[in-house]
């Protein structure tokens, strides 16, 4: 038998909604994998293995080849700018990058601080707008930096602006739409293109893509 | 700046062991013996070429290059590419021999890595300059020559995607005439391998469903020569149709040369934004997650240095062959250990010379020398102690 065809799922939020999708296209990889801390499942009847990692380290995965296939956000693959093949947007777990602040707040003058989780679509953003600004690595509460005078603004992920709302925030301007990506290393995309495929096809039909 | 630890080196610089380097050895040997044995002639240039001419007009991007600058003032570039200086000799030195020249080379070429340090910002070529001959059997003896030279290192399982740009390019300007933007858009998208993106882009086009259906069409042209016949019905244009029948005709001389089992097509291959102008190939192993080598047909590199010549060729990138191989390349043995003392130095020296006489890779190591002989004899194959004192590796 062939060797097994590798694929990298992100834990958390997205595995359930992920799972489902690649259940319904024959690919039923999802059992066990929450309950267990086991971080690779076998799957031998199908000839897969599955790798659980962290949304923000699939593409590493795939890009490296550790994995063949993986499902990650467009946020990270707009961030992290991997070489790997983005073929299909699998339209599960939608939300969108935007611009937010305290309201009535205009942007400083001077170099603007950023604060964000995203310095390179942050920079990349405002370089479009031609706009000089200064970026704040945040890992997390990215809410936090404008309620505390360490930033002008934040970009950040929307999903349902909930959170911006309890802390007073405003939206200002929206940036990109993020959905999930099933993504493909390009060198398991041309040599084994006889399992990828297919599997591209299924998945694609489960979206309403036709390839 | 932080002081340097004494082992650090420069972002993505390696060291090369003794190990790898002859694995390195052996698989350069293989890979220079297949390209000689096409009648191919190896030459090399210098390190550091002007910015001005090589660096401009060498594929890899600016922000890659290692710039330097020299006592007058002008910016060097350490080589990214061997394809450039050829075509620089070619279009000067070697512009009155008799064309087509075959050229090979192997050498470091150098590539500044930003984002990783463990991408090598250094690793080895070696490959083929075919200058002079525009026709497809040109593109096939290259393509050729590459799957022979790989097979010879003992590489049995690889995959050589060919694409046309010339096939993509008038596909494109045929749907979206006089939109330039539009064009350079979707082989951006194509270059970057975001199919997402080119869908989603060709959606928001204002143009004819039928001209969308055939730029989404463009993704399914992947697979054996059977996509041609799709291929075809797609292009409808000259520049279209006179890309499928190099294609075709490069497939045909694949077959002749009895290497067709180890390509496939893949129309939507972009291997680089704007460098090759018709048929372009790409390689892979897959143990590798990296390409592994590539190539193509770059006819506007020779006229840049002012020769009308169109060329084509591939560079093999040796690290990862070696990679490839994951050990199945044989390695040399170890050498002979002659054990001396201060009595039996000059007899350990006669014994030596005739061992080596024999081919034998001989050390002649004085016994005093060495703490741990145990551990030390374990790295020859063979010892011959000349000392009477039982130093024969066990204890």
């Amino acid at each position: 038998m062939s060797k097994p065809l590798t694929i990298a799922m992100p834990k958390g939020r997205i595995f359930e909604e992920a799972a489902e999708l690649m259940r319904n296209a024959g690919y039923d990889i999802g059992s066990g994998a929450e309950e267990s801390r086991r971080l690779i499942l076998e799957f031998p009847e199908q000839n897969i293995n599955v790798m659980m990692a962290k949304p923000m380290d699939v593409v590493t995965y795939v890009e490296y080849g550790a994995a063949d296939i993986g499902i990650a956000g467009k946020d990270v693959l707009l961030e992290q700018d991997r070489d790997v093949y983005e073929v299909l947007d699998l339209k599960i777990s939608p939300c969108y990058i935007a611009v937010a602040g305290l309201p009535d707040q205009p942007l400083s003058r001077i170099a603007p601080k950023i604060a964000t989780k995203y310095p390179k679509v942050a920079s990349d953003y405002y370089r479009e707008q031609g706009e000089q600004i200064e970026i704040i690595p945040l890992n997390g509460s990215i809410e936090l930096a404008p309620l505390i005078g360490l930033s002008d603004r934040i970009v950040d992920i929307v999903s349902s602006g909930r959170t911006l709302k309890e802390n007073g925030l405003v939206e200002y301007e929206k940036i990109t739409d993020i959905t999930s990506r099933l993504i493909v290393n390009p060198v398991s995309y041309r040599t084994k293109s006889d399992r990828i495929d297919p599997l591209i096809e299924k998945m694609g039909e489960q979206v309403g893509v036709s390839s | 700046m932080a002081k340097k630890l004494m082992f650090e080196k420069p972002l993505g610089m390696r060291d090369t062991l003794p190990f790898f380097y002859n694995k390195k050895e052996n698989v350069r040997t293989r890979l220079t013996n297949a390209i000689e044995s096409f009648g191919y002639q190896f030459m090399d240039t210098p390190l550091l070429e002007y910015h001005e001419t090589v660096g401009k007009v060498s594929a890899t991007l600016d922000q890659q290059l290692f710039k330097l600058l020299d006592q007058q003032g002008h910016t060097l570039v350490l080589r990214p590419d061997m394809t450039a200086p050829i075509a620089r000799v070619a279009a000067s030195q070697l512009k009155e021999d008799a064309f087509p020249l075959r050229l090979a080379y192997d050498g470091s070429v150098f590539r500044a890595q930003q984002s990783e340090a463990g991408k090598p910002a250094q690793f080895e070529q070696v490959g083929t300059e075919l200058i002079g001959d525009h026709s497809s059997y040109g593109d096939a003896e290259v393509i050729a020559l590459l799957i022979e030279s790989l097979k010879q290192t003992g590489l049995e399982e690889f995959v050589i995607t060919v694409g046309h740009i010339g096939f993509v390019r008038s596909l494109f300007e045929e749907v979206l005439p006089q939109n330039n933007e539009a064009v350079e858009t979707l082989l951006e998208y194509l270059y970057r391998k975001n199919y997402v993106g080119y869908k989603s882009y060709v959606a928001s086009l204002s143009i004819s469903e039928e001209a969308k259906n055939s730029l989404t069409a463009l993704l399914r042209l992947r697979g054996s020569d059977a996509v041609f016949e799709e291929a075809r019905a797609l292009a409808k244009c000259q520049a279209g149709l006179k890309a499928m029948n190099e294609l075709k005709q490069l497939h045909r001389t694949l077959e002749q040369y009895g290497v067709a089992s180890y390509v496939q097509f893949d129309l939507n291959l972009i291997s680089h934004m704007d460098y090759y102008t018709g048929i372009l190939f790409e390689g892979y192993a897959p143990n590798v997650g990296a390409l592994l080598c590539n190539g193509g047909r770059y006819d506007a590199l020779l006229p840049s240095f002012e020769l009308n010549a169109s060329a084509t060729g591939f560079a093999v990138h040796v690290e990862r062959l070696v990679e490839a191989l994951n050990g199945s390349t044989e390695i040399r043995k170890s050498a002979v250990c002659v054990i001396v003392d201060d009595q039996t130095f000059s007899e350990g020296v006669d014994k030596a010379n005739l061992l080596r006489s024999e081919n034998k890779r001989v050390v002649i190591q004085h016994a005093d020398q060495v703490a741990n002989l145990t551990a030390f004899l374990k790295k020859y194959e063979e010892v011959i102690d000349m000392t009477g004192k039982g130093a024969t590796g066990d204890e």
